[in-house]
């Protein structure tokens, strides 16, 4: 508990930020629906038939007009998008930030393990992306409420619950990865992130990529499949498992076998 | 029990040597020096006496135990000082002190605030506010807070001021009558002949000498000093053995290891109005090895 402590109080001022951005974002969005959905008109239609660009964010198969279908695609932007950056930051930090600051040296000089360590410095991670999440899904039901929606729920929890399981993929890939930085790191994170979004937008641009829909953790967040089948993909899931046990077994075999120089 | 113990240990890091077949022992209550020129080693034996990094070879025991099987519990007997002091930017003091005993799980709050009192730290500043030397104190109030059985100190008092350097060495003092042992690293080689019993000097990653500070002291090496009535340093020339000349006018100063008999008929030709032939200091020994 004190190492645990100890990370989500480091971390404070950079959750508040991230959570309040994010879901001022999210509500924004919400917000401004109303007064879309009346100049909408045969709008939808038009973004639906934009050819590579609709079908890149899945506008062919959403209907952009009704409120989960717009939500599907905003929330991908912003919720997608946002949160991976903020669960790779936080990630590709967890080994790094001890590297950067010259602290490693005073924390592993206590009677504490490096794998005790390790692991609740990924337990604060978790707790922080799962704040995020449930502050953005409260936030996304007032606004729903204030705007006098009444969408299916099932689709839009589905959504939150394939964003915070890319997020806990994204940070523990990131995890492994920081094991083998002694200091920096935000820069291969964010890039990481934005490319894994990136790939999923050109998986869905050509047929000859559905590979690349294994590795992305975009691919089973894909809002057009989620609100249609009213459930998650397993097999894009599944993928999406093995690249966080990967990437937390990296991380630890790493860490605690490394030499500590500084 | 010694408080260390190591055997044969050797660390590469690639190529490059850390040390190599290092056998050092400290008895359980010493107060031990390390001492060894940039480079040496110093700080590669301290690390792997703690668990940061991995020998390549050999074995390390510290209070009985070996390093690589309980390093927890080694741990929690230790105190530890690095050289540079480094802790998170944003706490406070306090909190660095409180994280550092919690992660003991003890409460060590009557003896840090012993230590702070004693060494003028204000705890409720910013660690970014710090100067060096009070973020050595926070250094030193960590390592000691928990009434460690073995403290290991990295060069502990660059950045103190004299005064906290000797209010620092009394407390180790108290803590080594109460049956700690105290390991220090250090450049400053008065502190070590001053205060510690025995000392080790390593010199490129191999083990020198191990002996009590008196018996290391002690050489055949003596330092000659002269004052002539006039300009003497020419005439030392047929000495043999003579290292560390320094002259300043009519002065001379140098270390002298050959024969007694031949340096006294030397200085009786000389026109002379002092000399002093005395023991070197550890500094000088230590010069001596590795000049």
């Amino acid at each position: 508990m004190v190492m645990i402590r100890h990370e989500l109080k480091e971390g404070r001022i950079t959750l508040l930020i991230w959570t309040a951005v994010i879901a001022f974002m999210l509500s924004l969005c919400i917000l401004i629906y109303p007064e879309m959905e009346m100049q909408m008109g045969d709008v939808s239609s038009i973004f639906a038939k934009m050819g590579s660009f609709s079908a890149a964010f899945g506008m062919d198969r959403l209907n952009f007009g009704e409120f989960t279908g717009f939500f599907g695609v905003e929330c991908g932007n912003i919720l997608g998008l946002g949160g991976a950056l903020f669960a790779a930051l936080l990630g590709i930090s967890i080994s790094a930030k001890e590297g950067r600051e010259h602290t490693a040296e005073f924390l592993l000089t206590h009677p504490v393990s490096r794998r005790d360590i390790l692991s609740r410095k990924l337990i604060a991670v978790f707790l922080q992306i799962l704040f995020l999440n449930l502050f953005a899904v409260i936030i996304t039901a007032v606004s729903i409420r204030a705007i006098g929606e009444s969408p299916e729920i099932r689709p839009i929890l589905l959504l939150f619950l394939a964003y915070f399981i890319l997020q806990i993929e994204v940070a523990s890939v990131c995890f492994g990865i920081s094991a083998f930085l002694t200091q920096g790191g935000a820069g291969i994170g964010i890039g990481m992130a934005a490319l894994l979004y990136f790939l999923n937008l050109a998986a869905n641009l050509t047929d000859h990529a559905d590979f690349v829909k294994y590795i992305t953790p975009f691919s089973y967040t894909e809002s057009a499949d989620i609100i249609a089948g009213q459930c998650l993909d397993v097999k894009y899931l599944s993928a999406g498992l093995v690249f966080t046990i990967i990437g937390i077994g990296v991380g630890f075999c790493r860490y605690c076998k490394m030499d500590v120089l500084s | 029990m010694d408080a260390i113990r190591t055997n044969s240990l050797t660390k590469y890091y690639g190529r490059a040597r850390g040390i190599t077949d290092m056998n050092l022992t400290v008895e359980q209550g010493d107060f031990f020096g390390f001492i060894g020129p940039n480079g040496a080693g110093k700080s590669t034996t301290i690390r792997i006496l703690l668990g940061l990094i991995a020998p390549s070879s050999g074995s390390a025991q510290v209070l009985g135990m070996d390093i690589s099987r309980q390093k927890e519990t080694i741990l929690s007997h230790v105190g530890y000082m690095p050289s540079e002091a480094s802790f998170y930017r944003n706490m406070r003091v306090r909190d660095v002190i409180k994280f550092s005993a919690d992660l003991r799980r003890k409460d060590c709050r009557a003896e840090a605030q012993t230590l702070c009192e004693r060494l003028e730290l204000d705890v409720n500043r910013k660690i970014h506010e710090l100067s060096l030397g009070n973020r050595k104190k926070v250094s030193i109030v960590c390592a000691l807070q928990h009434m460690p059985r073995l403290c290991i100190l990295d060069e502990p008092t660059s950045g103190l001021d004299p005064l906290m350097q000797r209010e620092f060495y009394a407390i180790l003092e108290e803590r080594s009558k109460n049956g700690a042992t105290i390991f220090v690293s250090s450049h400053i080689l008065s502190e070590v002949q001053r205060y510690c019993r025995h000392a080790a000097i390593i010199r490129e990653g191999r083990l020198l000498a191990l002996d009590s500070t008196k018996n290391l002291g002690h050489t055949d090496t003596k330092r000659v000093r002269l004052r002539g009535t006039g300009r003497i340093s020419d005439r030392l020339s047929s000495l043999l053995n003579l290292k560390d000349l320094q002259i300043d006018g009519d002065s001379v100063s140098f270390l002298y290891s050959g024969s007694l008999k031949e340096l006294l008929n030397t200085l009786a030709a000389l026109p002379l109005s002092d000399a002093s032939i005395t023991e070197p200091d550890l500094e000088e020994i230590f010069m001596h090895y590795y000049g």
